[in-house]
């Protein structure tokens, strides 16, 4: 009935140049680590990396940044990763610095079919530039417009074979919310399980939107 | 001045602490503010919020007990108190800008008589992103930047500032090693004034015009 689940190679085939990936994860907390390790491996170039952070050169996805496998990242926070900052000043790979709540918002607003949300972050600072800023009942806000990807990998705890997902603790961060957003969505999963052993009520990402499944290498 | 830099910033934090009210949600900035949660005085319960997305955020776990999913917004292991729960960052944003949170504490390069602050780039130099602080300082009820009074000599605090802003006219209280201001329509006052120091000493180190309250307090700290 549901025929979800990939390999190695199924994942890497996935992979291709230019790509634009969303990657969950906050500081490597939730980060599916053996899909950042099998892009690492199959050595795709100039990848477009939406990212709530670049965590750091040596762990979760900041692991790419190093590679030299980025070419722009769209991230809220690049501080802990000192290969992102290195590269920016040289100019080889381009960061736009988003604010943490507006970033969410923009890739909410692509998978909820909305044409973009009015926030009042960043008014009166330099992340208004070139933006659209409108009034409403006396409040400005700004025009933040959706962000999407082709592809979204998402770091999951427990996932059954239809492909619902449940988050432990900390781990959800920006995984369920990518997971509306790409054509693609691949969930690494920590633990697989049967049909029905998730309670419904207890499910975070439903199945339809999980392309496919791939089992952690990690513990 | 106080010359000893782990005391200010135990002054600073604890000064904060006082200020919050049982069962009130709060968030802790990366540094200075996160010292605020080991000076609450006893009987006060605060309920503390990260934006990674958790509430009920304990203290840092006891050897052998670490769980590497438990983290908070700078990506060190902490705990849940049984009250707790997670979100999503949508979620924790919308707790955030939704004006559910009732403090927000951060640090600052910069702040000014306006209440504004910079706190996330200096252009060229050093380009860390601003995180989640924009959206906090815009979303929180009451926004208290925790600071030395000074670094390396210069003022902190200023007429306006000079680095690029986390936001425009947010603040709401300033708080140093030295002093307590509160950012009122009519400029900056300065309500309280640590016992060792004196209005004479905090105009010399401060960049910014201010009044001084009628009922001027020494800081309880």
């Amino acid at each position: 009935m549901f025929h979800k689940l990939i390999d190695r190679k199924g994942f890497s085939d996935l992979l291709k140049d230019d790509m634009t990936i969303m990657i969950g994860g906050f500081l490597g907390c939730g980060t599916p680590e053996t899909l950042v390790d099998i892009i690492l491996e199959k050595g795709v170039k100039n990848l477009t990396i939406i990212c709530n952070d670049t965590a750091f050169a040596d762990r979760g996805l900041g692991r790419l940044i190093a590679a030299k496998q980025v070419g722009h990242v769209i991230t809220s926070h690049i501080g802990t990763n000192v290969e992102t900052g290195k590269q920016m000043v040289e100019g080889s790979i381009k960061v736009d610095l988003v604010p943490q709540g507006t970033l969410v918002e923009r890739i909410r607003c692509a998978g909820a079919g909305l044409g973009g949300v009015l926030t009042p972050t960043g008014v009166g600072t330099i992340v208004e530039e070139g933006k659209q800023k409108l009034t409403v009942e006396g409040v400005d806000y700004l025009l933040e417009l959706p962000l999407r990807a082709e592809l979204a990998l998402i770091g999951g705890s427990l996932t059954d074979k239809a492909g619902n997902v449940v988050y432990n603790a900390t781990t959800c961060n920006f995984n369920p919310i990518m997971a509306m957003a790409a054509d693609t969505v691949v969930v690494e999963t920590r633990k697989l399980v049967e049909i029905g052993e998730i309670q419904p009520e207890l499910v975070m990402t439903p199945s339809p939107l999980v392309t496919h499944i791939f089992v952690s290498e990690k513990s | 001045m106080i010359e000893d830099i782990n005391l200010a910033k135990n002054i600073i934090a604890r000064r904060i602490a006082r200020e919050f009210k049982d069962n009130q949600l709060v968030n802790l900035g990366i540094g200075l503010p996160t010292l605020v949660a080991n000076h609450i005085p006893e009987g006060i319960n605060v309920i503390f919020q990260s934006e990674n997305g958790i509430i009920g955020m304990g203290p840092a776990p006891q050897p052998g007990q670490e769980n590497p999913d438990i983290t908070n917004a700078g990506g060190a292991l902490v705990t849940a108190l049984p009250y707790g729960c997670y979100f999503d960052s949508a979620m924790s944003f919308a707790l955030i800008r939704g004006k559910h949170v009732e403090y927000t504490v951060l640090g600052a390069l910069e702040v000014d008589q306006e209440g504004s602050l910079a706190s996330w780039i200096i252009p060229g130099k050093k380009v860390p992103g601003m995180g989640g602080a924009m959206d906090l300082v815009v979303g929180a009820r009451n926004v208290i930047i925790s600071t030395l009074h000074t670094e390396r000599g210069k003022p902190k605090i200023l007429k306006k500032c000079t680095l690029p802003l986390t936001a425009k006219h947010v603040v709401n209280m300033i708080v140093t090693e030295l002093a307590v201001f509160r950012v009122t329509p009519g400029g900056l006052a300065l309500i309280e004034v640590h016992k060792d120091s004196s209005v004479d000493e905090i105009r010399a180190n401060t960049a910014a015009d201010f009044i001084v309250a009628d009922n001027l307090k020494t800081m309880e700290v």
